[in-house]
């Protein structure tokens, strides 16, 4: 009895403390609030899995339609039906001034599908709904990491990376990253969109890992010090559709505060929140109509510590060393100013955008298209917009420029087979332009006469993101100057910029001649009161 | 004992803050337009609005004392000794002669001033409020008049400024032009003529 009563509290406590761990066991430790559901607890996750699509399964399992949603949106075609122009876009159509296309490297670039299994732009994504990537956009952990020539899956065994490095990298833990999902957090959207081009910044100059924790001065959206948003707060994102376009964008957004139910359920622009008349002071909000609010707001992109590409030359890519091995070569800033494998860069940080007439609508140089070589740089996407366009307005841009190929004979920019791990015509192997452009057109269908040379390009990119606080917009001066920085903007008369040649020289010559005239009078004057004060 | 009282209190307020504000807004309005830069463009924008709207203030002043007073009448111009006035600035001034003009209460100007006060009121004056109330509110009304562009608004107020700049050298100038450099500026500040006798006297020497 007596032994009886000394254990019963103990086994009370075990029991108190068991129960406890049990509790701490079965939930994540960070679990959103207003979370209803603690996917940790869910038995269907408990794993392993031995592949992405088998976690996918068990997704779909209770979210029924989630993958058929997903499957129709752009992270899921690549394809992209403009609907003003009738050009077919989107990443399975178009060439960019980067690594140029999809087709023939899929699976580097199809990396970054929202998918597993991508291996051919000549067909569409795999149909199967077991094919969506639930994790990449839904990993809370950031464990979740894809192989990048996967063609979009992980690793599921260890692999030596990179190759011949002798270091032993682990596959990602899939049923571990399963229980703890999530919304997607900035970490998952710039798992591809912060590396786009190929390296942390490379593409956009407005977005790169600087953005996952930003001091408030390189993005008053989303650091934790300002608003600490993520990206999904402005892209709105309905039955897995993100908005915001490269293709067509809102250049104006003239619907204002987006209230639910009465205006368009997006938020990817600033009027979105801000409404059209943000600035407390009038001559301000006089710009609005005329000037995208990322114009003043965005003084210099690229901002973060992080260099973005603005010069990639292909034609001098294929050069060996001495030894016959491929370069690498670097900047005073350690920037890479050379490759073997993909030719010439520059590289810039705190770069001032350029600045031009945007209506939104955005039309590409697809690889059908005749281009003329004697008219360089050749535009690889083309934006339009004027002064008297209500719907356009002046916008920031990073302009991407560079060299890339094109057909001499039928005068078409060509597809370049840059990245294959078994054959030997990539050029990133085997630094052969002439293999690389014949196997590449021939992936994409595309006539190729054999003779190439290379055309300078340029390709437009429109800012939005890395918004400054207000305080430090740009200055009214930065752009009301004689050489600011809308000197090359047209269509209209910009005060401090413009003048009227003839008014000038005729207004300041009257006002010199009634100056001297003033003068000579009065000198008269003292002259003749001089000499007549000497006579007396 | 003293002269006669030949400019009011108010007028001289309105003379002098009206000279100090254009002197303020040409000196904003050029940078403005770009010919040099002193206190910054959004500055020197911001300071020449506020200005502009005391001017605006201030005339709306002037116009009720006016009228009110029947002061207009002093701006009626005549040919009287129009003549007599400029052969006076051309030749008279450079042979001692006197002023044919004299200062009363009922014709505080000579014909010559008269002519070129109106020439300000009724041409720069307006020229320079209208271009620049439109060039203010350009968003306002440019949807209704799509034809009518900014540039020929500025081009307009520009031109105006420079007429404005052309008339207050001369005014400044021609200031200085009576018995004494003095002597014409002085009432302009105290309210009062010169009494007669010092101008008889003045007349002798």
């Amino acid at each position: 009895m007596e032994q009886a009563a000394r254990i019963i509290p103990l086994y009370l406590l075990l029991l108190i403390l068991a129960s406890a761990a049990r509790i701490s066991g079965a939930t994540t430790q960070d679990l959103a609030p207003g979370t209803t559901a603690d996917h940790a607890r869910f038995e269907s996750l408990q794993g392993p899995f031995s592949s992405g699509p088998q976690v996918t399964e068990a997704c779909l399992a209770c979210h029924t339609e989630a993958a058929k949603q997903l499957q129709q949106t752009l992270h899921w075609t690549w394809e992209y039906n403009h609907p003003q122009t009738g050009q077919l876009l989107g990443k399975r159509h178009v060439i960019n001034s980067f690594c140029g296309s999809v087709t023939s490297n899929e699976p580097r670039c199809t990396s970054c599908h929202t998918g597993y299994g991508w291996t051919d732009m000549n067909q569409p994504p795999p149909s199967t709904e077991s094919s969506v990537d639930c994790l990449v956009c839904h990993d809370t952990t950031g464990e979740y990491w894809k192989i990048a020539t996967g063609a979009g899956h992980p690793i599921y065994q260890p692999m030596e990376l990179p190759k011949g490095s002798g270091k032993i990298v682990q596959p990602p833990d899939l049923a571990a990253i399963a229980r703890q999902v999530g919304s997607s957090g900035r970490q998952n959207c710039g798992s591809c969109h912060f590396n786009g081009g190929g390296a942390d910044g490379v593409k956009h100059g407005d977005l790169d890992s600087s953005l996952v924790d930003p001091p408030r001065s390189l993005d008053v959206h989303m650091s934790p010090q300002g608003a600490n948003l993520s990206c999904a707060d402005c892209h709105t994102t309905t039955a897995h559709s993100v908005a915001g376009s490269r293709y067509l964008i809102d250049a104006r957004d003239t619907s204002g505060i987006d209230i639910p139910g009465h205006t368009d359920m997006s938020r990817a622009s600033c009027e979105s929140c801000h409404g059209m008349a943000p600035h407390s002071e009038a001559k301000l909000n006089d710009h609005v109509d005329k000037v995208a609010c990322q114009s003043c707001h965005i003084p210099e992109f690229a901002r973060g510590g992080i260099a973005t590409k603005v010069w990639w030359d292909w034609s001098s890519a294929g050069q060996l060393d001495a030894q016959g091995k491929p370069m690498q070569l670097f900047d005073e800033h350690g920037h890479v100013k050379y490759l073997s494998t993909k030719g010439s860069f520059k590289h810039a940080e705190n770069v001032v955008p350029e600045y031009r007439w945007f209506d939104g609508q955005v039309r590409y140089t697809l690889k059908e298209e005749k281009l003329d070589a004697s008219r360089q740089p050749i535009q690889i996407n083309k934006i339009q917009g004027s002064y008297n366009d209500p719907n356009a307005r002046i916008w920031p841009f990073k302009i991407m420029r560079g060299k890339q190929p094109y057909d001499l004979v039928n005068k078409t920019l060509l597809v370049t087979h840059v990245f294959s791990p078994d054959d030997d015509t990539a050029l990133w192997t085997n630094f052969n332009w002439e293999k690389a452009l014949q196997a590449g057109t021939a992936a994409a269908g595309q006539p190729f006469s054999g003779q190439f040379d290379f055309v300078t390009t340029e390709m437009y990119w429109p800012l939005a993101h890395m918004v400054a606080p207000a305080e430090n917009a740009l200055e009214c001066s930065a752009c009301h100057a004689r050489d600011g920085r809308l000197a090359g903007v047209g269509g209209f008369y910009l005060p401090s910029r413009d003048r009227n040649f003839w008014l000038d020289t005729l207004g300041w010559s009257a006002v010199f001649l009634v100056a001297a005239g003033s003068a000579a009078h009065a000198g008269a004057r003292i002259f003749v009161f001089l000499r007549r004060r000497r006579k007396s | 004992m003293k002269g006669e009282m030949v400019f009011k209190r108010f007028e001289r307020f309105w003379h002098w803050s009206q000279a100090a504000l254009i002197f303020f807004l040409l000196t904003t309005g050029f940078e403005v337009h770009g010919s040099y830069t002193l206190f910054g463009f959004g500055r020197a924008a911001q300071l020449h609005t506020l200005a502009a709207y005391l001017l605006l203030g201030l005339w709306v002043l002037a116009i009720f004392w006016h009228f009110t007073t029947g002061e207009w009448r002093q701006y009626l111009p005549t040919t009287e000794k129009l003549g007599a006035v400029i052969h006076y600035y051309l030749v008279g001034t450079f042979t001692g002669a006197s002023h044919p003009f004299r200062k009363t209460t009922l014709a505080k100007h000579n014909p010559l001033q008269r002519l070129a006060y109106l020439w300000f009121k009724l041409m720069i004056s307006p020229l320079i409020w209208s271009s620049g109330l439109l060039y203010l509110f350009f968003n306002d009304w440019n949807s209704w008049l799509p034809w009518l562009p900014l540039e020929w608004v500025a081009l307009v107020h520009t031109a105006a400024a420079f007429l404005m700049l052309i008339f207050i050298i001369a005014h400044v100038y021609m200031a200085t032009m009576g018995k004494t450099v003095f002597s014409l500026i002085k009432p302009m500040i105290t309210g009062y003529e010169e009494e007669e006798k010092e101008r008889a006297s003045a007349a002798v020497e």
